[in-house]
Order: structure tokens, then C-alpha cells, then sequence
């Protein structure tokens, strides 16, 4: 990101400080019920004991946090190391294109939350069923993406790689891999989004180690804590804010060429 | 003999209708080492698969390509190949363009480095080394493929059309880096072309090609030492030899296309029926 001067940034702030004093006007009125949907001053308090005393006492809110971010990171990465390869892999190839077709067409339909059935049978409740389902719903995006990149690439930089003496290890990684990697950073960002929505819904489902985001913010329906629960609702989204901007930052330094 | 092409054949299958057209029809030619052929020809003539077919990226329907007593029956590294539109790799700098073929090749990065650098002067594009090929112009593009096509050590050089895209003014200028290159390496090249000028002033022989099928249709010694003067009288009478060629070659593809398009009726001359 090009990132201008620091009071221009600080400018794009200016409509999100608006909207949360007009959401507390709004509070402070009476005519958004506080039991519906506190204002934000109540939500930082919720969110501050979420940090001090933890949900269910004694739960930290980082330990929620190191847990859901775990299962995400576990099954984007394994998403990431089978579906790059296979992408590429079908990208080169037709033959395989059209043997994988049905395969893919017919389970990428299924949505994640459905194989969550099946992989409590496998897995049993805990962090390898999450995982595994996260890694479902991170896997097309990636795949899908990889193979377009593939696709996208100019048949004549594969021709000139292969004049000069390039076998199928060197296409892979000098020609193949590279050219594809926009699309590929596409798709990640897509993933980790997916990745992160099916987490918390498989959170809801319940949680072995008792540590989670979307295991606290059940918790905090449980007890009737509106804010504590647009709290725990505000920690994922600038968790995935932050975790987008990271995937920026190595876009555009990987993809300087571009 | 560097390179020999036998009786070249080929036939694609329409896309619309599914019927086969020849495009080459036994193209045979030879070019002893050290020289340069220009193949001159109508856009659309076939030149482009002939140079494919040379390269071992398509396969020829009949006859054979030779390149140093061996038969070409695949892409391989003796045999470098420069299109129109360079294809660097835009995720690498200029010098790692140059260094892809030596990498493949196995050679520690030093080497590499230095045998790069070598070339890239070679075509005078030094001081790019580190620049990516959307920051370079299209001529510097060219002298970039150029250099590594070179830094592999091919036999033959095959040239497409290679600075068709450019202004003329760099297209000059890299016609003379062209020849330099060639004065230093003595690589045999092929250099397909649809511009009279620039065969006359690279080629030692002229290919002129007749167009569906294309064949041969007439071969041209050039005989004018380099430095040729471009607008010298050798070169004009050249010049205006080829050019009459083309204009009978237009004439031919324009009567022969006729005969369809008026249907039955027989053949009748456009002009009379309109002027």
C-alpha cells in the first residue's frame, strides 16, 4: 500500500468515529434499546472485561483469541499446501482438468458446516474438527484461484521457458508458480475470509478446550450480555481486518513486478 | 549447413468448418552457419508456423528440419527463438531474464551473473540489470530477449517478426545491435520478416515467400557487404526486385481468392465489374 502521509489515514477515520457517536446518541436517546444493541461506550466495557475477568471467568479473551486463531491458520495452511500444488498442477493440465471436474463441482456445493457431522464423527469434538472443516472451506477458493492463475498465464512465456531447456520441475517453480501467484494471493484472501466465517459457526457447535471467539461469544448469550457479545463480534472483525492488511503488505511486496 | 528444412508440410483444420488448409506446402531451404536468412513474406503466409515447426514447438505434417546433422524433434536448448512480443518474465528483473536459461542449465549463481552481464552488454543494454520489464521500453524489451536467447549459446536464432512492434527509429538502431551480435557470435539466424527494408539490410540471403500454400518462391543472395548503406543503389535495385515479387505474389492471392466469391458464374474481373 502506497500509504500516504500519517493525518490523511487518520482523515479516513473521521466517518467511523461519526458513526459510533451517532450509534451512542442513538443509545443514549432511548431509541436504540440498550439491551438490544448497546452503545459503544457499554461495548468497550463488555470488551475491557472480556481482557480482565474472561468469559467464562477465568477464559482470557487472548486465550479465545490464540485458539480461534490457531484452528484458522491450521486449516487455511493445510488448505493452502494441498490446493497450491493441485492448482497448479490442474492449471497445467487439461486431461486432469476434466478429471477433477465432477469431483470438485460436486463438493464444493457442500457447504463446510454440513461435513460438521462427519468430522465430529472422525475427529471427535475439538480442534482437529474445526480444522478440518476450516481446511473445507478455505480449500476451493485457493484451488479455484490457482488454476485461473495458471491459466491466465501467456502461453508464449511457457514456450520460452521451454526453448531454453526448462523440464517440468522448472516450469512448475519458474514460470508456472510465479505467474500464478496474483491470482493465488486472490484466492488466500478469499480463504481466510471464508476460513474465518466457518470457524466461528463451527465454534457455535461447541468447543473441547473451552477457548474460542465464537465458543465466548455463546457463552455470552448464554448470560444475557449484549455487549459482551457485540464485543466478542468486534474482536473477529479487526482480528480479520488485521489479518487482510498482513496478506496486503506481502502482496505488494512479493508482487512489486506487477 | 547449420540448419536444413526439408519439404516442410502442414496443414491446420479450420476452426469453423473443420476443413484442413495448408499452410505450408514443402518449404525447403538451408542456412550455412554464421548466416542470416530473412524470410519475407505477406502477413498471415505461414511464417510464424514455420518458424514453430523449426523451433520443435509444432510438428510438421511432411519433410524434417536438420540443425547440425540432427533431427529437430522437440524444443531444445540449441535452437533460440525471439517473437514479436517479448516474453520476459514480468516477475523478474532484467538481469534475471538473462540468467533464467543459465539457471535451468544448472550454473552456480556467479557464473550465471557474469555470463549475463556479458550479453546484456553485448546487446549495450547494461544498467538495466535491475529493472522489471514493465519499466523498460519495448526496444530495450527486445534487446533483453535477445540477450537471453544468447546466454545460452544456440546454434540457431530464430527471429519473429521481432521488431515489427517497434518505431523505426529503434527498429534501426536494433537492426544494428542485431548485426553486432551477429559479427561477435557468428549465430546462424533465421529472421522472419514482412518488411523489404529490413530483409535487405540483415539478410545475406532473401526468403521471399508465396503465399497459401506458402513456399519458397524465390531465393535471393544479397551479396552487399555490412556496413550496407540503406539507401544505397545495391540495396534500392534489391528493393525494388523484392517488392515487384510481393505485388505479383498480392496479385496471384487476390485472383485465386476471387473465383469463390463470385460464385459460379466463372471468373470475372472485379475492377471492370465495378469501374
Amino acid at each position: 500500500m502506497s500509504g500516504g502521509p500519517r493525518s490523511y489515514r487518520l482523515l479516513h477515520l473521521l466517518p467511523v468515529v461519526a458513526v459510533a457517536l451517532l450509534w451512542e446518541g442513538l443509545g443514549a436517546a432511548g431509541i436504540v434499546p440498550e439491551n438490544r444493541l448497546p452503545p459503544p461506550s457499554r461495548v468497550l466495557g463488555g470488551l475491557a472485561e472480556l481482557i480482565s475477568r474472561g468469559l467464562p471467568p477465568g477464559s482470557g479473551l487472548l486465550g479465545h483469541c490464540a485458539a480461534s486463531l490457531r484452528r484458522v491458520l491450521g486449516g487455511v495452511g493445510a488448505a493452502l499446501a494441498v490446493a497450491i500444488p493441485l492448482g497448479l498442477l490442474l492449471g497445467r493440465s487439461a486431461r486432469l482438468r476434466s478429471l477433477a471436474h465432477p469431483f470438485v463441482e460436486l463438493t464444493r456445493p457442500i457447504p463446510p458446516l454440513a461435513w460438521v457431522p462427519l468430522a465430529i464423527l472422525w475427529f471427535g469434538i475439538g480442534d482437529l474438527s474445526a480444522v478440518f472443516i476450516i481446511f473445507l472451506g478455505a480449500f476451493f477458493p485457493i484451488l479455484l484461484n490457482t488454476i485461473a492463475g495458471v491459466l491466465s498465464i501467456e502461453r508464449g512465456l511457457v514456450e520460452s521457458a521451454v526453448l531454453l531447456g526448462a523440464g517440468r520441475r522448472d516450469l512448475f517453480l519458474k514460470v508456472l508458480a510465479p505467474g500464478a501467484t496474483p491470482a493465488i494471493f486472490t484466492g488466500v484472501r478469499i480463504a481466510v475470509g471464508v476460513g474465518w466465517m466457518t470457524l466461528v459457526a463451527a465454534e457455535f457447535t461447541g468447543v473441547k478446550s473451552g477457548y474460542g471467539l465464537g465458543y465466548m461469544i455463546m457463552t455470552a448469550r448464554d448470560i444475557q450480555r449484549a455487549d459482551q457479545i457485540v464485543a466478542g463480534m468486534l474482536v473477529i472483525g479487526l482480528i480479520g481486518f488485521a489479518i487482510d492488511a498482513l496478506i496486503r503488505a506481502a502482496e505488494g511486496r512479493l508482487l512489486r513486478w506487477r | 549447413m547449420d540448419l536444413v528444412v526439408e519439404g516442410v508440410e502442414k496443414a491446420f483444420a479450420g476452426v469453423a468448418n473443420g476443413a484442413r488448409r495448408t499452410i505450408l506446402g514443402g518449404v525447403s531451404f538451408a542456412a550455412p552457419a554464421g548466416s542470416i536468412v530473412c524470410v519475407l513474406g505477406p502477413s498471415g503466409c505461414g511464417k510464424t508456423t514455420l518458424l514453430r515447426i523449426i523451433a520443435g514447438l509444432e510438428a510438421p505434417d511432411r519433410g524434417r528440419v536438420l540443425v547440425g546433422e540432427r533431427e529437430v524433434a522437440g524444443p531444445q536448448r540449441e535452437i533460440g527463438y525471439i517473437t514479436q512480443e517479448p516474453t520476459l518474465l514480468p516477475w523478474r528483473t532484467v538481469l534475471h531474464n538473462v540468467e533464467l536459461g543459465l539457471e535451468i542449465a544448472g550454473l552456480p549463481g556467479g557464473e550465471r551473473r557474469e555470463i549475463a552481464r556479458h550479453h546484456l552488454e553485448l546487446v549495450e543494454l547494461s544498467g538495466f540489470d535491475d529493472y522489471y520489464p514493465k519499466q523498460i521500453s519495448g526496444g530495450m524489451k527486445q534487446k533483453a530477449a535477445l540477450a537471453r536467447s544468447l546466454a545460452v549459446g544456440p546454434r540457431v536464432l530464430l527471429l519473429d517478426e521481432p521488431f515489427a512492434a517497434l518505431d523505426s527509429q529503434t527498429r534501426n538502431s536494433l537492426q544494428e545491435v542485431l548485426l553486432h551480435v551477429q559479427g561477435c557470435t557468428r549465430t546462424t539466424m533465421v529472421f522472419v520478416t514482412h518488411n523489404v527494408d529490413e530483409a535487405v539490410f540483415l539478410g545475406d540471403t532473401v526468403l521471399c515467400m508465396t503465399a497459401h500454400p506458402a513456399q519458397v518462391g524465390r531465393s535471393v543472395a544479397v551479396g552487399v557487404p555490412h556496413p550496407r548503406d540503406r539507401t544505397g543503389p545495391e540495396l534500392n535495385a534489391l528493393r525494388k526486385e523484392l517488392l515487384a515479387f510481393l505485388a505479383e505474389e498480392r496479385q496471384k492471392a487476390r485472383a485465386a481468392e476471387a473465383v469463390p466469391r463470385l460464385g459460379r458464374g466463372g471468373r470475372r474481373d472485379a475492377c471492370t465489374e465495378w469501374g
